[in-house]
């Protein structure tokens, strides 16, 4: 706040700073917030203002058999890949943090790597890759490489939460009888349970918004919901698409609530423990 | 236990070697422990090593691969391929070379593997794929008595009497070329072998690279000038409000790209929300074009990677004191000098490594570009997925993407050297 002492010229710096931020902060959600009203329009066309209001383009994307199979495909590739990448990311992380071996860092790098190598680079490649073994046109393809793409985040998440870990519990735990298995089950696990299920967010995050390499891989029956849209966005631009975009929206809402809500209990826990 | 014990080890004059409870002697046993406890890290990430090498690195050298590859003229002109390795490379051909490429366009002909040739050295000269395609055609040939196979070929076309269409045989009669790379930098090979720049007509790829890497520069530049001083107002907030309005910038970070980009199609277009209000407010006549040029791009492209710049920024930030500011204030500076000494240097560090993120990311943009920009738009990435898609001509599409890949494996270099790769998080 402003000291009430304050100069004309600090009274406009100040208050020309506020307007400048908030600005910006309408600048990041008023996309999110123009394409939700549009999805219940009756009208054809992506148009304000909205002349009447229908569920039509709802009615659209639940009754139409493409929009609900590339909606299927990506609840069936976006898990599995999420699935993977947890697994061995999460795996990796306790490894990269337990001790230090020659080319950690090297290897640290490399697994992280996928984040930053451009999309289309890894889709030509998996596609050079895949296509001679008959898998191109793939679930299992789809799924390895979206896997690939998510690992980063894991491994970025869980290995930050770990490094917090103090390595003490384990040696408490274990002097006070608890065999290894007990002590993983009973004390590690739920200390880095928020930076594990934050890292599978990022990894579904990644595959269900991957478009580029299911461009290159995937056929028309992998076709994803992202893969969809980006189609259709090319081609007719139909409030069908506000409607996907809305559905999408209230689907990001949640893992944003969820890993808000991760992010408050790992606090709680870390200064429970300290 | 073990770990207090070479401690002791100073504390004690004990001249004889420290053993373990079991007669071992102690540093053999820490030494192995050590060893026990890297083999069991090395066997946690191994799984995932193994995995993304065959799922991501084995691909991407197979792409690099493909830069270089050259398998056409050799594999499907087999006897010419190795006769024509020992041509003077000045006067025409032998005529065993003739017959050869009489055989092996025969051979080619019934595997229907035609086409590949042609289109291959096409590359080098137009006009060839018909002139192998036409002669192809005419497959076997039966030589008259005294007639040579090479005045037959002539005859049939006087390029086949021509040094520089053999020259390009003889160039590609090997199984890799440098004549993809090349053409990707706009460069030509010469007869001596030594790489040329391209007649300035033909020249297309440096523009790509440098539109890609202006683009990309502005874009960093635009989301530090925004990023920056809301990260600085949010992380100066109390903590009630910015975790509040933290969740504006983490709800469009959350969302869809391609839910955002079609979003700005509708703010943007012709007809669009920001043209009709500015029409209605009478500020502007005639609508502007904002969307599928220059402008819909950079909205679009800062507006997905502006929260990669206010995240990192708005962390560091977080961890510096408002004390300090306080104190220089107090001991006399002005508020906008306390800032620039004491507070950015601070900040230096972590928002130049957004800032390279943001760049490193920016250059491999191919979505945003495809759906909001017109052709001038396009950056390497769209080339890459144009010649795989649209003319099947992988080896530009490698060679471009090996450039790219290049380019930002030495920026992802420079963060790893600089931030360290362990040091990258997640907001």
């Amino acid at each position: 706040m402003l000291p009430t002492y304050a100069s004309p010229i600090e009274r406009i710096w100040f208050w020309s700073f506020r307007i400048f931020c908030v600005l910006i902060l309408i600048f990041l959600v008023s996309p999110l917030l123009v394409i939700v009203p549009l999805s219940f329009s009756a009208d054809t066309f992506l148009l304000y203002p909205i002349k009447s209001f229908s569920l039509r383009w709802y009615e659209e994307f639940f009754g139409n058999g493409i929009w609900l199979t590339s909606l299927k495909n990506s609840f069936i590739v976006a898990p599995a890949a999420t699935l993977l990448a947890t697994t061995l990311g999460t795996l990796a992380a306790v490894g990269l943090t337990s001790s230090d071996f020659p080319g950690k860092s090297v290897l640290m790098s490399v697994l992280i790597s996928p984040m930053v190598v451009p999309v289309v680079i890894v889709g030509v490649g998996a596609y050079l890759f895949f296509a001679p073994l008959g898998l191109s046109n793939s679930y299992f393809a789809l799924i390895l490489v979206h896997t690939a793409l998510g690992v980063p985040f894991v491994v970025i998440t869980v290995s930050a939460t770990l490094r917090g870990f103090n390595a003490n519990l384990i040696r408490a735990s274990a002097s006070l009888g608890a065999n290894p298995i007990t002590t993983y089950r009973r004390i590690v696990l739920p200390l880095i349970a928020p930076g594990v299920i934050s890292g599978a967010l990022f990894a579904f995050a990644t595959s269900f918004d991957e478009v580029v390499v299911t461009l290159f891989l995937a056929g028309p029956e992998q076709t994803t919901l992202p893969r969809q849209m980006f189609g259709g966005i090319k081609e007719n631009i139909s409030p069908a698409i506000a409607a996907a975009a809305t559905v999408l929206i209230l689907f990001s809402i949640a893992l944003l609530l969820t890993l808000e809500w991760l992010r408050g209990r790992a606090e709680k826990t870390r200064t429970n423990v300290a | 236990m073990l770990e207090v014990m070479p401690t002791m080890s100073q504390t004690l004059t004990v001249n004889a070697p420290l053993t373990a409870a079991d007669g071992e002697l102690l540093t053999v046993k820490l030494a192995r422990e050590h060893r026990n406890k890297q083999l069991k890290a090395v066997a946690l990430v191994a799984p995932l090593a193994i995995f993304l090498l065959l799922t991501f690195l084995v691909p991407i050298f197979m792409l690099l691969g493909r830069s270089v590859d050259n398998p056409e003229v050799v594999t499907h002109l087999p006897a010419t391929s190795q006769l024509i390795a020992s041509w003077d490379r000045r006067a025409l051909p032998s005529e065993e070379v003739f017959q050869a490429m009489a055989r092996d366009l025969t051979a080619a002909k019934e595997a229907k593997t035609v086409p590949e040739v042609a289109k291959r050295l096409n590359m080098d000269i137009s006009g060839f794929r018909s002139l192998i395609q036409k002669t192809a055609r005419k497959m076997p040939l039966e030589l008259a008595a005294g007639e040579t196979m090479r005045d037959r070929f002539i005859q049939m076309d006087e390029r086949w009497g021509d040094p520089d269409h053999w020259h390009v045989i003889a160039k590609n009669a090997k199984s890799w070329t440098p004549y993809y790379l090349y053409s990707s930098l706009d460069l030509r090979e010469t007869k001596a072998g030594t790489p040329e720049l391209a007649p300035e007509e033909e020249r297309a790829f440096i523009s790509i690279f440098g539109r890609t890497l202006w683009i990309s520069f502005w874009v960093t530049v635009f989301c530090l000038l925004l990023g920056d001083p809301l990260a600085y107002w949010l992380a100066n907030l109390p903590a009630r409000k910015s975790n509040l309005l933290m969740i504006l910038v983490l709800l469009p970070f959350w969302t869809s790209v391609l839910v955002r980009v079609a979003s700005w199609i509708v703010l943007l277009q012709r007809e669009g929300l920001i043209n009709s209000a500015l029409m209605n407010l009478g500020i502007i006549g005639e609508p502007l074009q904002l969307a599928f040029n220059r402008v819909g791009v950079y909205i679009a492209m800062v507006h997905i990677l502006l929260p990669f710049v206010i995240l990192p920024a708005y962390s560091v930030m977080k961890s510096i004191p408002p004390t300090y500011m306080r104190a220089a204030i107090s001991l006399g500076d002005h508020p906008f000098a306390a800032f620039w000494k004491i507070y950015f240097p601070q900040t230096v560090a972590g928002v130049a490594a957004g800032a390279l993120l943001v760049f490193i990311m920016c250059i491999g943009y191919y979505i945003t570009p495809a759906l909001l920009g017109s052709p001038e738009e396009q950056m390497v990435s769209y080339y890459v997925a144009f010649y795989t898609n649209v003319t099947i001509n992988w080896g530009m599409a490698a060679a471009l993407g090996s450039l790219l890949l290049i380019a930002t494996m030495t920026l992802y270099g420079l963060y790893s050297k600089l931030v360290g790769a362990n040091k990258l998080s997640l907001g």
